[in-house]
């Protein structure tokens, strides 16, 4: 899989393969007003090592972040990480050991399919529908591991426009989940990296907000504190992933061994990018708003734009024997093809590229007929030209196919223009 | 005493095989640096011939796999420009490069080789290829390889254990290569014989010790665990009688001979577990030199350290 993703870094190809934000929208002056201010004010602690758990400035937009999620928390509820990536890997270094389980949703995200593999992880994957994660499939696999004397270390989700699938899980879902975990003990590891990029539609309360509400009069914190999800938050979408800046958020026992982990893994996150998130932080626009919520509103606009120009561009390329989700918010559309396999389509697309469905899977095998689909870093020009090409290869390897298994058909296939016309009405919202 | 020359080791490309052909290079690079020669790396694109020019190399290590690399195509440029370069020249490159063209050769010279049918995609829709494969089928029984004609590896390659699976299997080898082969599957153990000219021009090519791959799990080791450590265990010398061993060397060194080899090349054999016979799968003419691959495990069995080979292969540029 690894070797097809070198396929994308030639030049010509239009990539809807990557993870990326569009960091082009960032004003040029701003960053050179931030970097500049983050010199002039803070050589010395920029240059410095800074805290383990995260600078104190930092910790301050992190909580900020977490209102605008509508979740409630405390600085020494949080530890700064280098990008959420950091925080899946410091959970299964403090959780893992080779053999125990996972729960993870399917598909899940691709690039926590070879940490959870370095750490040897059982990975149990639970097949989603339109309404995320089936708690009641879950909690069946539960059942099941216990049957076996197993239980999972963590259940492994990602609510909001799920990467890859697109998909969000319900309310009713989240509250199942929430108490499913308090009733079973079962720590949820909550990773929201887009929650604030909704496009459409009501936004819903986070795990961790749910769990905290839950916390019985005993809990910790007064109901404040979550005692089962650990939240997993990141700049890298809502400001730009060259900052390198996650955070989790955690139960207290759980916070302490990712600090230990992360003190082992790289000491501390880098001081300059904190202080740049802090300078940025501390703007605000004429009309006295923060300019990073701003930014974000922004940036939701664009990618609710080129979410739409992708959402089209499928009805009419893909054929009438796809499915895709439709986001409400997020990066990734996963499209599902009928018959046809995506890393072979891969292959034959030398000049287009997407992230095959096998990426999001353990075992390598299932999604075999999905792809994942990046709207949020290509402008609406290349992502139309991107899923014409991909819609001409389907269209190539169906006929080719169908050559193969119906020789008559190939004499009489229809030509393209009409079918195209067929399939405008197609797709639409379907199960994963 | 080794001459110092400027050389500048080709990799990378866009091929499927770009990481592997980065790692290849990478390794022979330092083993370049380690013998004293001036080197400049080149991860191969737009700029590859101003940067040759630029750096006027004495010669070209090509560490490229898959198309251009290994094709012929990056040969007949440094030709074009006049530059030096290891292993074998374009014809020699697109004889064992196109696999049923190889086939082709092999069965002229009566050297063993699977049987095999040869498509190319454009024929299945203008000539209505699917009307053969029944007769294909007849002749090759199942179950049988279906291989993309020029990809490198394990890309694309598939199994068909019944009719049913050929369709499929011939639309993924498609999609690496517009040509394709079926080839009869023969079950049996999986050998390598890397093959090395001498030193000095004219002297006649080495086989090196044979090499078994022994697949862990799946019957067909895939292209990942061909290059990832521990997914397959190699063993070097194989464990064969000294006859088989004989019998698969001379039939590597005819098919390099008759490819028209030149400095360095791998043949890929299986040991027919019927006959006890080797037969010929391919031949690579720019074999591996990542920590995994077969070439230099197998010069390591003839006493030819890692450095050694990137010397020899490297001689092969002026011994044209």
């Amino acid at each position: 899989m690894r070797d097809m993703f070198a396929l994308t870094e030639r030049p010509e190809v239009i990539s809807l393969a990557g993870g990326l934000p569009d960091t082009s929208t960032f004003a040029p002056e701003l960053y050179d007003h931030l970097m500049s201010r983050v010199a002039a004010e803070s050589t010395a602690r920029a240059l410095q090592y800074g805290p383990t758990e995260g600078m104190r400035v930092a910790l301050d937009c992190i909580v900020q972040v977490m209102a605008a999620e509508r979740t409630k928390v405390d600085r020494d509820e949080v530890i700064v990480t280098t990008g959420g990536q950091q925080v899946i890997d410091l959970v299964c270094k403090a959780l893992i050991d080779p053999g125990d389980v996972i729960v993870a949703e399917a598909p899940t995200y691709p690039g926590a399919v070879p940490t959870f593999g370095a750490y040897q992880a059982d990975v149990v994957q639970i097949e989603m529908d339109s309404d995320g994660m089936p708690i009641d499939e879950l909690e069946s696999v539960l059942d099941r591991l216990a049957s076996e004397g197993r239980r999972p270390k963590f259940i492994y989700t990602i609510p909001n426009f799920q990467n890859p699938g697109g998909v969000t899980m319900s309310l009713p879902r989240r509250r199942r989940l929430v108490e499913v975990a308090r009733e079973r003990e079962l720590l949820v590891l909550e990773d929201n990296p887009y929650g604030l990029l909704r496009y459409e539609g009501e936004p819903l309360p986070t795990l961790y907000s749910l769990d905290a509400l839950s916390g019985g009069p005993g809990a910790r914190g007064g109901g404040v504190s979550s005692d089962f999800v650990i939240y997993l938050g990141t700049f890298s979408k809502i400001l730009a992933p060259g900052l390198r800046l996650g955070w989790a958020v955690a139960p207290r026992p759980v916070l302490e061994k990712l600090n230990l982990g992360k003190q082992g893994a790289d000491l501390c996150s880098s001081p300059m990018t904190q202080l740049f998130v802090a300078a940025y932080f501390a703007e605000l626009t004429d009309e006295g708003e923060p300019v990073w919520l701003e930014y974000v509103e922004r940036q939701k606009d664009l990618y609710r734009a080129r979410r739409d120009a992708m959402l089209l561009a499928l009805a009419e390329h893909f054929g009438p024997h796809a499915s895709w989700t439709e986001p409400e918010g997020g990066l990734f559309v996963w499209a599902t093809l009928d018959g046809v396999d995506t890393t072979d389509l891969l292959a034959r697309c030398r000049d287009v590229a997407f992230v095959p469905g096998r990426a999001a899977y353990v075992d390598e095998h299932s999604g075999a007929n999905s792809m994942r689909l990046n709207f949020a870093g290509s402008p609406e020009p290349e992502i139309r030209e991107g899923i014409e090409r991909i819609g001409a290869a389907i269209r190539e390897q169906t006929s080719l196919f169908g050559s193969l298994t119906e020789p008559k058909a190939a004499i009489v296939e229809l030509p393209q223009r009409s079918r195209r016309d067929d399939q405008s009405s197609a797709g639409g919202r379907q199960s994963l | 005493m080794r001459v110092a020359r400027r050389v500048a080791v080709l990799k990378g490309g866009w091929s499927l095989e770009r990481e592997v052909s980065l790692r290849s290079g990478a390794q022979a690079q330092e083993a370049l640096e380690r013998l004293g020669h001036e080197v400049a790396a080149i991860d191969v694109s737009a700029d590859l011939i101003a940067q040759l020019l630029e750096f006027e190399p004495d010669a070209a290590f090509i560490a490229l796999h898959g198309e251009d690399g290994e094709d012929g195509t990056v040969q007949g440029l440094l030709e074009t420009v006049g530059i030096p370069y290891t292993g074998s020249a374009p014809a020699a490159c697109m004889r064992c490069t196109d696999k049923a063209l190889a086939k082709h050769l092999m069965q002229e010279a009566g050297l063993p080789t699977p049987d095999f049918s040869a498509f190319k995609e454009s024929t299945i829709k203008e000539l209505g290829v699917a009307a053969a494969l029944p007769s294909v089928e007849r002749r090759l029984g199942f179950p049988v390889v279906v291989k993309p004609a020029r990809q490198g590896s394990a890309l694309g390659v598939r199994f068909a254990r019944a009719a049913g699976e050929l369709p499929g299997a011939l639309v993924s080898a498609l999609s690496y290569d517009r040509k394709v082969l079926i080839e009869r599957y023969v079950k049996g153990r999986d050998l390598a014989v890397s093959l090395l000219d001498a030193p000095d021009a004219g002297g006649a090519p080495q086989a090196l010790p044979v090499v078994e791959a022994v697949p862990r799990e799946e019957e067909f080791y895939d292209y990942q665990s061909r290059y990832e450590i521990g997914m397959t265990t190699f063993v070097c010398p194989a464990e064969l009688d000294p006859q088989t061993t004989a019998r698969a060397q001379q039939l590597a060194l005819d098919v390099y001979r008759l490819l028209g080899c030149h400095g360095v090349a791998r043949v890929d054999l299986m040991l027919d577990e019927q006959t006890g016979e080797p037969t010929v799968l391919e031949t690579n003419v720019v074999p591996g030199l990542t920590e995994t691959s077969l070439l230099p495990q197998a010069a390591d069995a003839a006493g030819i350290g890692f450095d050694e080979l990137v010397e020899r292969i490297l001689s092969s540029a002026f011994t044209r």
